[in-house]
């Protein structure tokens, strides 16, 4: 895919970035944040393993019809607080995530439950927070990180409300 | 915690205590960045993990089971050199930014700037979860609050673009993308300000010591 490819050219392309960047401070540096990364990279596979390996089955076990159930044409302020449950919910990656807000979209879900639901599943799909987020980030930030996100979804689908469909 | 201080860059503010002189910022060792190789979220995850397989065996048999393992292998080694990247450009730019620039400019007294300047740098960071977690992590090691790294871990996540433009608008069309990254352009330097205000609230003492668990 080339989306990816350009991703992928990006990302390398910053690391030797910044990579040039601690060079130039002087080898020490470089050779010493060489061996941070590659020390980081080494204690998290296992975790990122785990996580990989295992969410193919944690998403065969969670159907997508259930997600989609609790997506419905249900609207108002219930539907958008179902909606951000439903996207904290979601397994899976965001092929998943957006194919079901596109089936909610096209089955008469409610223009700002969509949004709630995708802003939801962005900010707080428990895989990804169980798999990227607590690896790599300090526990007490995660959580703290995802209670203060809370009102979010609702604000995003607020907005919705107020400028209307897309 | 020794400040690093950037040798090209004067202290424009004084700085009362300063135990790390310029040149020692390549010997001294990057503080925070605990690392934990099982910790109870690994546990959960592989409880949750073997329970899910259970499940998937007894209803789809052992080539059920299979099949999801080969699928998740070669998905897990085409991620395998990108979270190497993700864990490099995490470590090379917490060696490279100076701390006290960053506690300045991303810190607890940064402010609206601090927001929208780690608004902004989530929003430009390139790749998926695999880079913005380590440098997120990076940023909070070198002195950024809690509130700046909500706002780059919010704005990576719901205004950048990597997810986008690789799954949003194939799947959801770039009308609805667009718009909906439009509807989110505030919330990042909300959820900041949000977390600078319950944090400060929570934890009244100015923690330096944001990276323990």
């Amino acid at each position: 895919m080339s989306a990816a490819l350009l991703i992928d050219i990006l990302l390398w392309g910053s690391v030797f970035g910044v990579g040039l960047i601690a060079f130039r401070r002087g080898p020490p540096v470089f050779k010493a944040s060489l061996r941070e990364g590659s020390m980081d990279f080494i204690n998290i596979v296992p975790r990122i393993a785990l996580g990989v390996i295992g969410s193919g089955y944690i998403a065969a076990i969670i159907p997508q019809e259930v997600i989609t159930g609790w997506l419905g044409p249900d609207s108002g302020w219930l539907g958008v607080a179902t909606a951000v449950v439903a996207g904290a919910a979601t397994p899976g990656g965001p092929v998943i995530g957006f194919s079901i807000g596109t089936v909610a979209l096209k089955s008469g879900g409610g223009v700002p439950q969509v949004v709630a639901y995708v802003v939801a599943w962005a900010l707080f799909a428990f895989q990804r927070v169980i798999l990227w987020e607590i690896p790599f980030m300090p526990a007490r930030f995660v959580w703290f990180r995802c209670v203060v996100s809370v009102p979010f979804p609702f604000a995003a689908a607020a907005i919705a409300m107020v400028i209307g469909k897309p | 915690m020794g400040i690093t201080l950037d040798p090209t860059e004067p202290l424009s503010e004084p700085s009362p205590n300063n135990p790390a002189p310029a040149e020692d910022a390549e010997s001294e060792p990057r503080p925070g960045r605990v690392r934990k190789p099982i910790g109870w979220s690994t546990i959960i995850i592989a409880v949750l993990v073997a329970v899910s397989a259970g499940l998937v065996w007894r209803r789809d048999g052992t080539d059920g089971v299979l099949e999801i393992l080969t699928h998740d292998l070669s998905l897990f080694g085409g991620i395998l050199p990108r979270v190497l990247a993700g864990c490099l450009l995490g470590a090379f730019i917490s060696e490279i930014l100076p701390h006290e620039k960053v506690s300045r400019s991303l810190g607890p007294k940064s402010g609206l700037m601090g927001l929208l300047i780690g608004t902004a740098f989530g929003a430009i960071l390139p790749g998926g979860p695999f880079t913005a977690y380590p440098v997120a992590s990076a940023l909070l090691a070198v002195g950024a609050d809690f509130g700046a790294t909500i706002a780059m871990v919010v704005s990576w996540t719901l205004i950048g673009y990597g997810r986008a433009v690789a799954w949003e608008i194939p799947i959801m069309g770039t009308d609805f993308t667009l718009w909906r990254i439009l509807i989110s352009l505030p919330l990042p330097v909300l959820a900041g300000a949000l977390g600078r205000f319950v944090y400060v609230r929570i934890y009244p003492q100015p923690a330096a010591k944001d990276d323990e668990n």
